[in-house]
């Protein structure tokens, strides 16, 4: 074969399709589409809660609003009446706040020692200690809700902020244990015994191993518990009364307390402020989210 | 003071029903490389999981040096631990990993940092101290696994499998390192493996397993010329042990399977041979390639394939229907399908009763 002399007359293969190819308008477009409908709502809450009753009265919902004021804002956090309640959200974000804020941290330790106790330190009866907990998690809330009053009845807690914090950090167990068992288990177990030999205890190899190791399944864990608890509305209205109820509830009684006329724009400037912590949980722990996922790609 | 350092008395474990080691007994010298041969699933690295104290034993009893630790926990064994996959402390820097055990023994710090110190320069490892695992090949990984075990400061050293995830290369130039670090030290090393050159060159004794139980402990040299059983022979060395079987006739004299015979005299027995059904084992360096035929002494064989490994040829052979393998300087040359005479060296080769599969 020594006629077959290579050719380096310039690349070869199919080139590079252009950005705007029909292609890629298609997919786009698709997207921005669908992307416009789903922001449609957000949109019009915004400019609704931006406006004055007068323009809403108009009736042309997306129409911007003439000279947008916070008012509705202001109403809604300070000053908007539930019944006789005349001191709007804020006494429901801070409620909110005391029962997310301990829910989370009592549940998170809890469930991630249990994790690690059930991947780690086998027991006796452990496979059937985790089944009972995981199946916790598929018995439905309705059986459990008039248990829970007469439990919570008979140790004092019923309408208060504690109560609901104990429910929300034992209704967090079974998945939250199943999350950190499961990574857990996914740790080498070789480190766990190097960790041994090393003289580490229990506790030694929890904090100075497992968790230093485990700041992904931290991240999952507290944007699952965040959203859920500050969201809840059953266990909210049920287990607390009209002073300790949280944000959601609060919100619904704004939204259905019939006084004249609808104020549409405080309705959704509170809508919008209760749904402000998960959103602001979401941008931010789905950066730590991405980090922590990269940082525990790099394997020793 | 005995010589004993570590000492495994009649070790029972069970798994639920599952018997992985039974009655097993075992006593390793001071400073001796003893080396846990067999297959996977023998219950070598179960047994140095036992040793280690990371696996409760179902019964027995385990000494090391000197003290009773059946029941110890791992820390208070004075064992270090190397293993496969290294089990480095990823998020800790190579300092903290050599330190983590020293620091959970509330040791004073200048004592850990003269033993950091010491361990980072018998394993060259000082610049890499900074370093956290990810940083590292798997040859300074597993030299700073080692290290975690050598500033304990222990009588004994486990290894699980320390070479079996770094590549051929770097797996024997550690393995010339242990060998140097085992002289340089001098403590008892228990060395878990499934490959029998690192057995063979590491090993002052080794210990072949299989099914729970030790099959043969003895001296690397002891087990390749003498294997105590068939599965030892075939176990050991490569290329294989042929197996011929076949019948021991005229009083322990002669070995003949399919027509053929060769005559036994130059056997070492182990006691006295009787006729009977036999297998009969030759390594591959034991057969020679004879120019004339010698009653009782040569078989006709037809080579079948060749196998040039290098330094030497593996000729396989066809001996009607029975396969006899024969290393040969790799300058000769033969061709397939030709017939040969094939010596055999009998007081090298290994005899074994066919129902006890015992070395005769």
């Amino acid at each position: 074969m020594t006629d077959a002399t290579v050719n380096f007359d310039g690349p070869h293969g199919p080139k590079p399709k252009p950005i705007f190819s029909g292609r890629n308008i298609f997919i786009y477009g698709t997207l921005a589409i669908v992307s416009a409908y789903y922001l449609l709502p957000l949109y019009i809450m915004i400019i609704t809660s931006l406006k004055d009753m007068d323009q809403i009265r108009g009736g042309n919902a997306f129409e911007l609003p003439i000279g947008p004021d916070f008012e509705a804002w202001v109403k809604a956090w300070s000053s908007a009446c539930t019944g006789l309640n005349c001191d709007g959200l804020s006494r429901g974000f801070w409620n909110s706040f005391q029962i997310l804020v301990p829910s989370v941290v009592i549940s998170i330790l809890i469930a991630s020692v249990n994790g690690y106790a059930l991947a780690n330190w086998p027991f006796r009866w452990s496979n059937i200690f985790f089944t009972i907990l995981i199946f916790g998690a598929f018995i439905p809330y309705q059986v459990m809700i008039y248990p829970i009053v007469i439990i919570l009845r008979e140790l004092g807690l019923y309408t208060k902020l504690t109560g609901l914090v104990m429910v929300h950090s034992i209704f967090g167990m079974p998945i939250l244990t199943l999350l950190f068992r499961n990574y857990f288990t996914s740790v080498p177990e070789e480190l766990f015994k190097a960790a041994r030999v090393d003289g580490a205890g229990f506790w030694g190899i929890y904090f100075k191993i497992m968790v230093p190791m485990s700041l992904p399944i931290f991240v999952v864990a507290i944007i699952l518990q965040v959203t859920g608890i500050w969201n809840d509305f059953l266990f909210g209205v049920i287990y607390t009364k009209a002073e300790n109820y949280p944000m959601t509830v609060q919100l619904n009684n704004i939204v259905n307390s019939v006084q004249g006329t609808k104020e549409y724009n405080v309705n959704m400037a509170a809508t919008i402020l209760t749904g402000l912590v998960p959103l602001v949980v979401y941008f931010i722990s789905g950066k730590l989210f991405v980090r922590g996922i990269a940082a525990g790609a790099v394997k020793g | 003071m005995s010589d004993v350092s570590v000492s495994v008395k009649n070790l029972d474990l069970n798994f639920g029903s599952v018997e992985v080691l039974k009655d097993l007994n075992l006593d390793i010298h001071h400073g001796e490389f003893l080396v846990l041969l067999g297959p996977s699933g023998c219950g070598k690295s179960t047994l140095l999981n036992c040793l280690a104290g990371l696996l409760d034993v179902s019964g027995g009893q385990i000494h090391i040096s000197g003290k009773n630790v059946t029941w110890s926990e791992p820390k208070d064994r004075g064992i270090g631990m190397v293993f496969q996959s290294y089990a480095l402390y990823p998020q800790m820097t190579v300092r903290g990993n050599l330190e983590f055990g020293l620091k959970n023994q509330k040791l004073p710090k200048d004592e850990i940092e003269k033993r950091v110190a010491r361990a980072a320069d018998i394993l060259q490892i000082q610049e890499l101290l900074n370093r956290k695992p990810a940083a590292l090949s798997g040859g300074q990984r597993q030299r700073v696994a080692i290290g975690r075990a050598l500033v304990r400061d222990v009588d004994v050293f486990l290894f699980d499998e320390p070479l079996s995830n770094l590549d051929a290369k770097l797996r024997s130039e550690l393995r010339v390192e242990l060998k140097r670090l085992h002289n340089q030290l001098a403590n008892t090393m228990i060395y878990v493996t499934h490959d029998q050159i690192e057995a063979l060159t590491l090993a002052d004794r080794i210990a072949i397993m299989r099914g729970g139980y030790i099959q043969q402990l003895a001296d690397p040299m002891t087990v390749y010329n003498k294997p105590s059983n068939l599965f030892v022979a075939g176990f050991i060395g490569s290329p294989a042990m042929s197996m011929i079987d076949g019948e021991i006739q005229n009083g322990g004299t002669s070995f003949s399977f399919k027509g053929h015979s060769v005559t036994l005299s130059g056997y070492e027995a182990n006691g006295e041979v009787h006729d009977g059904k036999a297998i009969l084992g030759v390594r591959p360096e034991h057969v020679s390639i004879e120019s004339t035929a010698q009653a009782g002494k040569t078989l006709e064989a037809t080579l079948d394939i060749i196998e040039p490994l290098g330094s030497n040829t593996l000729l396989w052979f066809n001996v009607d229907g029975v396969i006899i393998s024969a290393l040969v300087p790799s300058e000769l040359s033969y061709k397939s399908g030709q017939t040969y005479h094939l010596g055999l060296d009998i007081s090298k080769a290994s005899l074994f009763d066919a129902a006890s599969e015992q070395r005769l």
